[in-house]
């Protein structure tokens, strides 16, 4: 397989690796860090590439254990993946009224979702898998991955009501 | 009619039952619709996945070409062939057996050890005859502290002979 035979590979799903180690890592650079990472194992593992029936699902698998080993271990040395993607909120008073930021509640409130969750609302509502995709990437029974997916739509929309009433928006 | 379809909807979002399609008719309507005060809270969500969405990865992944197999192993056999070549080029070792020697060479063999022979008895019958040098010098010895005795005895008679004085 040449780089360019790879790369068209690759590319369909390459953005939604990202975002999902995004999801979870919070912080952009350790989230290229980790898209790099497993482009390049799939890469070095090109041979078996293709005995997997699902280029895309094994990816995004990887994806998934590698960025909870990820926080894991971080976790384990006392340490916090530190995010350093501020921007300036100070624009102006008319901004931060505007949809935008209140937008930027929602990913907020993810945030602070259980990472299973998080992770099935990602594939879910951003990435629009099917429920049998999600299973197979996430390694789970359907059923759960429904009850979990519930559970997290229901928390961010309740967070957000709250939010709403406190006129906090 | 459609705010209630709507709603119906939603609560089987929240159920996590709705097909991808019928999240897809939620998405368009909260996009595209102005949105009755309750339902707030749903219009923010859809909204931050279609903005989530559009998120990518742009850098460039350094790809090494992958290492072949094949070339690797080709240098392994170059290298062994080049360690054979050198061990082959070196002067051959030394023969040791006798039987391997041309027969000139077995020739020149024997003579050296017949006059390596000679040389040996020659040395033996030297160190027969040196043995009666070592007799001869042991019986001095002998001698040596035979007057050792006879100094005893002028000693003792010296004695004698100072008390009668």
């Amino acid at each position: 397989m040449t780089s360019t035979e790879f790369t068209s590979l690759v590319m369909p799903f390459k953005d939604k690796v990202f975002r999902l180690a995004r999801r979870l890592l919070v912080s952009n650079e350790e989230a290229e860090d980790a898209t790099q990472e497993i482009l390049m194992k799939l890469w070095s593992n090109q041979s078996k590439i293709s005995s997997y029936n699902n280029v895309e699902a094994f990816a995004m698998t990887m994806t998934k254990n590698f960025c909870l080993d990820r926080l894991k271990s971080k976790q384990a040395q006392n340490l916090k993946i530190v995010h350093s993607n501020y921007q300036d909120h100070s624009v102006s008073l008319q901004k931060q009224v505007e949809l935008s930021d209140s937008l930027s509640w929602v990913g907020k409130m993810l945030e602070q979702l259980p990472e299973q969750q998080k992770m099935i609302l990602q594939l879910r509502d951003i990435e629009a898998y099917e429920f049998d995709e999600i299973a197979e990437i996430m390694e789970m029974n359907p059923t759960a991955i429904r009850v979990a997916l519930s559970r997290a739509r229901k928390t961010i929309r309740e967070q957000l009501t709250k939010t709403h009433n406190y006129g906090v928006k | 009619m459609v705010l209630n379809n709507i709603e119906q909807l939603l609560e089987k979002y929240d159920l996590g039952e709705t097909s991808l399609a019928e999240e897809q008719q939620l998405r368009q309507y909260f996009l595209n619709n102005r949105v009755p005060e309750h339902l707030e809270s749903y219009r923010l969500m859809f909204g931050y996945f279609e903005q989530a969405k559009t998120e990518q990865y742009n850098k460039d992944v350094p790809l090494k070409p992958k290492k072949n197999n094949v070339y690797r192993w080709i240098s392994v056999a170059a290298v062994a062939v080049l360690m054979f070549g050198i061990y082959i080029s070196q002067p051959e070792a030394p023969k040791t057996e006798l039987s391997q020697l041309s027969p000139e060479e077995q020739e020149l063999y024997y003579k050296t050890v017949e006059a390596l022979q000679l040389v040996s008895t020659q040395l033996n019958k030297g160190t027969q005859q040196l043995a009666v040098l070592n007799t001869m010098s042991e019986s001095y010895t002998e001698g040596v502290s035979k007057i050792g005795l006879i100094e005893e005895f002028s000693n003792t008679k010296n004695k004698i002979f100072k008390t009668t004085n």
